[in-house]
């Protein structure tokens, strides 16, 4: 089990300065990450996404991390320099970011901009790097690749161009990928397909995936562990398909506030939070 | 009587046709869905009853007015519309009370304070956050700050985009429960866009789906509980938002 242990976290916590004090926004949090898929759920503000970005040490000063351990397949993470983290971001961890349109350069080719993850960390040949830039555009289901890497990200819809995040974060072959809220800018129907592409290709190459959502049911769909967080705890951690049977009340609350496709419900219940300013 | 009456309609944006032969008929105090993809002229559609996509052919009433291709300073009193992103939306530099009389003051209409007031209660805001910037409110205070805004001319009939795809699951449900205690409260008329077909089935009482342009198929909301539809792309919608098909 060890040997298959991809991350281990114990006693993360994140902090900012405020004006008075510094404010803990993520409060001590264990995890493991073997090779398999993770969801991290929770609203805005619990500190998901800041969990998913100090694995990757995205968080600059004066946001703190802190850990008793952060290593990913034994290396530690915290002791790791800026020059070192680079060259685990991309090859070894990769993160796929909420929106395309403003995570995609504008003024580069898409097919440039996939190569670029390769080339700068592998030493290929021109025609290998077309080749394998090809290759995994269409393995993210796009249909005539040799027309799309001329394009811009302007000309792209936005599946489209989530699909080449993915291709873009998938190409230098990584351990283990973070996504955080991949489809949330998404139609329903195109949420399916993008994350039945990553599906497919998590369990190909067997990677481990930390998914990052709000959407609870997206996330049992798709998980086989879900933690569920709230204001930078986890409160509840539980196989998917055992969601239904959460037991903390936030949990329960969380799953009683989403609409049903048969919803008969005259009011939906909430967490009762005041809308009031807090003192 | 029919709160809103499209027949025939053609919107374009430019040269590009954006629907083709839209029409449909939403009843006073009705609460009306239109569902379909990104890109398929649902939004247009709105955009074209407020006078935002004034280039279309064919014919739009509202309370059986026939509407201009502009914007219309009486019609603005009967009907208004809620955007999709509430960060979007609303006046950085203004504070939820100059967002809120702007309205009033461009209707001359003088009792401002008490209407500003009485609509903030009604959506459930604070009175504290008056004279706040948006920034310093949540995502679900400024979308209660757009709905405010749209409600404080006492239309009969709200046009939503999307009004909760930007919000938390918990959030979204205040919000939605919001809008249904204002149409029981105020005998309002929805037209909304979503593509959340959950949303539909807890808002509405009909919807109409579109792909590419087109009217697929307008059914009742009972359909919709069942999963049971005619046309295949709404069988696809349906099955991609995690129903089962009987």
């Amino acid at each position: 089990m060890s040997e298959d242990k991809l991350l281990e976290v114990k006693n993360l916590r994140i902090s900012f300065p405020t004006t008075r004090d510094r404010i803990e926004v993520v409060k001590g949090i264990s995890f493991d990450l073997g090779r398999e898929k993770l969801g991290i759920v929770g609203e805005s503000g619990s500190g998901k996404s800041l969990t998913g970005r100090s694995i990757l040490k995205l968080i600059r000063a004066p946001g703190q991390v802190t850990a008793d351990k952060l290593s990913f397949k034994n290396i530690d993470l915290l002791a790791q320099n800026e020059k070192q983290m680079r060259n685990i971001r991309g090859t070894k961890i990769s993160m796929i970011m909420q929106d395309p349109k403003f995570s995609l350069n504008p003024v580069m080719t898409i097919g440039a901009q996939i190569s670029e993850s390769l080339n700068a960390h592998n030493k290929l040949s021109k025609s290998e790097v077309n080749q394998r830039v090809i290759d995994m555009l269409n393995d993210v289901k796009i249909n005539d690749p040799e027309r799309v890497v001329k394009l811009y990200p302007h000309e792209v819809s936005g599946g489209m161009g989530q699909r080449i995040m993915i291709a873009m974060m998938l190409i230098p072959q990584p351990d283990l990928l973070i996504a955080d809220e991949p489809t949330s800018s998404l139609d329903v129907s195109v949420q399916a397909q993008v994350l039945n592409v990553i599906d497919d290709l998590i369990s190909k190459k067997g990677m481990g995936l930390i998914l990052i959502s709000h959407d609870l049911v997206l996330t049992s769909r798709y998980c086989d562990r879900i933690l569920v967080m709230k204001s930078g705890e986890i409160v509840e951690e539980c196989k998917a398909s055992e969601l239904a049977n959460a037991k903390h009340p936030y949990t329960r609350g969380l799953l009683a506030a989403i609409p049903s496709l048969n919803e008969t419900r005259d009011e939906l219940p909430t967490l009762n939070r005041l809308q009031k300013e807090p003192i | 009587m029919n709160a809103i009456e499209l027949n025939e309609l053609d919107i374009f944006y430019g040269d590009t046709q954006i629907t083709d032969n839209i029409s449909f008929d939403i009843k006073q105090g009705e609460s009306f869905a239109l569902v379909g993809e990104s890109g398929s002229g649902k939004s247009t559609i709105l955009k074209a009853i407020m006078g935002l996509a004034p280039k279309w052919n064919g014919s739009i009433k509202v309370n059986n007015v026939a509407r201009s291709h502009g914007i219309d300073y009486d019609f603005a009193a009967q009907c208004q519309m809620v955007f999709q992103d509430p960060y979007g939306s609303l006046h950085p530099r203004k504070t939820v009370d100059a967002t809120l009389s702007e309205p009033l003051t461009i209707h001359r209409i003088s009792d401002q304070n008490e209407r500003i007031e009485q609509v903030m209660q009604s959506v459930g805001l604070d009175l504290s956050f008056r004279f706040r910037y948006p920034h310093q409110l949540s995502g679900g205070q400024r979308q209660r700050v757009v709905i405010a805004r749209a409600l404080i001319l006492e239309p009969k009939i709200l046009l939503l985009d999307e009004p909760t795809s930007a919000l938390d699951v918990s959030v979204q449900a205040e919000i939605l429960n919001l809008f249904k205690k204002l149409r029981k409260e105020r005998g309002l008329t929805y037209l909304m866009v979503t593509h959340n077909l959950p949303v539909v089935s807890f808002l509405c009482d009909r919807l109409a789906v579109i792909k590419a342009g087109k009217l697929v198929e307008v059914t009742g909301v009972e359909q919709l509980r069942q999963g049971n539809f005619k046309h295949a792309y709404t069988q696809e919608l349906y099955a991609a938002s995690g129903g089962v098909i009987s």
